[in-house]
């Protein structure tokens, strides 16, 4: 058992609480860096894939996770992000610039998207979120000129000042630029937990009318949670699109931003292992299903529906039994093995409470 | 004509959101929880009754199979609340939300499992048949459509306002504690409210069924409920049916009038202008308490 002894008030908000969990991630940043040396190109593709959804995830964990709103449109905003990169790139724009140029035009769209959407809360909120979800596939095919509509846009080759990023030939180099991304998003999202705004966004999410009564701008917190989300997001989008390869209005539908929520949930909402962990259960599903139908020698046979229906009864055991995710009970274990012997059954025992209508306030 | 005509068959489908949206509505008035699997209880409802009904299944006539689809949702229904979502009582309203996300995934791939992914036809004398009068054209499927969800609402409506147990559910969303305090057993009267959505979900699938297809990727129909239950006034039973008509009727105006490409966009466009500017949607029930 550690016993970490604090002797400032700056102790509280370390980036690392630490030396040893300094050393713990140094040690998986330095696996990270040399991981294209270790793996294949296949597994180094599907890490990729773990990456993108991950950066994906700890946006939406920003909103719903950290700001208690939930939202079933971020297909839209992965989308958005998506074909802003690819639109600018188009007219000319260094990829440098257009990439960043992405987030910001995602995360700007989002705090407008966020004016109206602010009114609404909960259960309206979702699915608000998910009209616009569904929206924007309409709206992508009737944008044609610009988006390419049902043929959709096909990323070029990165340049970064003469330095070129092939997703298919280079999945190094591409892999590097993803984790990049992920480790800036990351610490951003490390460091916005320890800044005021961090703290505000937590204290809405657990309960306004405290938040309020401790001088926070309830409104304009939710859009700045709403924008920032929508900016990782949209990197995120940016980054699917040269994964994938090609957009179409059918890439980002709204399943996916249903996987996302789920994803996150699954992962542990609210921390930002859980967009890693839930990440990694949403891209090595598919795999992890066709192994398993190797084994019952029906590999051949399609089921149309099975990840779907595989991912929501993973997704229901979560919620009845672990409701803090993976990560929840990873720090569960955790902390029974630092206790041991004395972890009590009821440490973790979540408050319940009456419900009473929203309806009449 | 023309217009009447699309006016008709737009009640029609209207009428099919309207009933999913009272599921919706019903659940959410009792138990202040969104049902998002309600479209699944739908198609799972409406490929019970095929099943009992067609004579590749088992064959039964049509007007014993309807009530025992029902019987059978209802069970179902209340299954489900008794091992599943009974366990999420006093938390979080949207822990309710992603469950019954997922729960509509699970229920759709065992629809896909069982029934295969072909759309089918339920042989029902509903779906034959027709009345012409003045020119307009009017099936005899969707006339009962439109009945049967007027009557289905009339009923329900009655049955929260003036039944004991209607008003227990009531009680039991408003003010859970002092539910308790009444005497009023919450937890039974939540799974009270399943079994009748899960009820309505079969009148709402046989219904569906008789007017055209149906395979299991029609769960999506529940999003357009949603919008339905929103523009009614999450909440109100007369509202989602209205909610449900306007956008049944709009649709077929949209897709007549508008350019291509917009029409499917209209339910959802009026949604969000609805959100917007009405959030508590038409028929309001929202009121701010005075101190």
């Amino acid at each position: 058992m550690r016993i970490n002894f604090k002797t400032s008030y700056n102790h509280d908000i370390r980036l690392f609480e630490d030396r040893f969990t300094f050393l713990k991630y140094a040690v998986l940043m330095a696996l990270g860096i040399a991981l294209p040396f270790l793996i294949g190109d296949f597994y180094l593709g599907e890490v990729t894939n773990v990456l993108i959804w991950a950066i994906a995830g700890l946006g939406l964990m920003l909103l719903t996770g950290q700001t208690g709103q939930v939202s079933l449109g971020h297909a839209a905003f992965l989308a958005l992000g998506a074909y802003s990169n690819l639109i600018l790139l188009d007219k000319g724009v260094p990829f440098i610039i257009s990439f960043p140029l992405a987030g910001i035009i995602t995360g700007v769209v989002g705090t407008i998207i966020a004016i109206p959407a602010l009114r609404l809360h909960g259960i309206y909120l979702a699915i608000a979120t998910m009209a616009i979800s569904i929206l924007a596939d309409d709206i992508i095919v009737l944008t044609e000129p610009w988006t390419g509509g049902v043929v959709g846009m096909f990323p070029p080759t990165i340049d970064i000042f003469g330095f070129e990023i092939e997703r298919w030939s280079q999945p190094g180099r591409f892999y590097y630029l993803v984790l990049i991304t992920t480790v800036v998003c990351t610490l951003f999202y490390r460091n916005l937990l320890r800044a005021p705004l961090g703290r505000a966004f937590a204290a809405v999410r657990d309960s306004e009318v405290s938040a309020a009564a401790m001088g926070v701008h309830i409104s304009r917190t939710k859009m700045t949670a709403f924008g920032i989300s929508c900016a990782i997001t949209g990197l995120a989008g940016a980054l699917m699109g040269y994964f994938s390869g090609m957009v179409n209005n059918e890439t980002f539908t709204v399943i996916i931003s249903i996987q996302l929520l789920m994803m996150i949930v699954i992962g542990g909402l609210g921390s930002i292992h859980g967009a890693f962990f839930g990440a990694f259960v949403v891209a090595f599903l598919p795999q992890g299903l066709s192994i398993a139908k190797g084994w019952l020698g029906t590999s051949s046979v399609a089921i149309p529906g099975l990840e779907a229906g595989v991912f929501g009864m993973i997704l229901i055991l979560f919620i009845l039994f672990e409701p803090d995710g993976i990560y929840g009970r990873w720090v569960k274990t955790r902390i029974w093995f630092e206790l041991f012997p004395f972890a009590r059954k009821d440490m973790f025992k979540r408050q319940k409470s009456y419900l009473k209508t929203e309806r009449l306030r | 004509m023309d217009f009447f005509q699309l006016f008709v068959s737009g009640l029609a489908n209207g009428s099919i959101y309207g009933l999913i949206a009272l599921g919706f509505v019903m659940i959410y008035k009792a138990t202040e929880a969104v049902n998002f699997a309600q479209g699944e209880f739908m198609m799972f409802g409406a490929f019970i009754a095929l099943w009992l009904t067609n004579d590749e299944y088992i064959g039964m006539s049509f007007w014993i199979a309807v009530p025992l689809a029902m019987a059978a949702m209802a069970v179902f229904g209340y299954i489900l609340e008794l091992t599943i979502i009974r366990r999420l009582f006093g938390q979080n309203q949207t822990a309710v939300v992603i469950l019954t996300i997922a729960l509509g995934f699970v229920i759709r791939f065992f629809a896909g499992v069982f029934w295969g992914h072909e759309p089918q036809t339920i042989q029902s004398p509903l779906a034959q048949g027709d009345i012409t009068i003045g020119g307009v054209v009017l099936g005899f499927a969707d006339l009962t459509v439109i009945l049967v969800t007027v009557l289905l609402t009339f009923a329900l409506y009655q049955f929260f306002k003036h039944t004991k147990l209607g008003l227990a559910m009531q009680a039991s969303s408003q003010n859970q504690m002092a539910a308790y305090y009444m005497g009023i057993p919450v937890k039974r009267v939540q799974g009270f409210i399943w079994a009748l959505a899960g009820a309505v979900a079969a009148v709402a699938g046989v219904l569906f069924a008789s007017k055209g297809a149906i395979d299991p990727n029609a769960g999506f129909l529940g999003i357009k409920a949603f919008a339905a239950a929103v523009i009614g006034g999450f909440g109100s039973l007369p509202g989602a049916l209205v909610g449900g008509l306007i956008i049944g009727v709009i649709e077929p105006f949209a897709a007549r009038y508008l350019p291509a490409g917009y029409s499917q966009m209209a339910p959802y466009a009026l949604l969000l202008f609805v959100l917007v500017f009405r959030p508590n949607g038409l028929f309001s029930q929202v009121r701010t308490k005075k101190v």
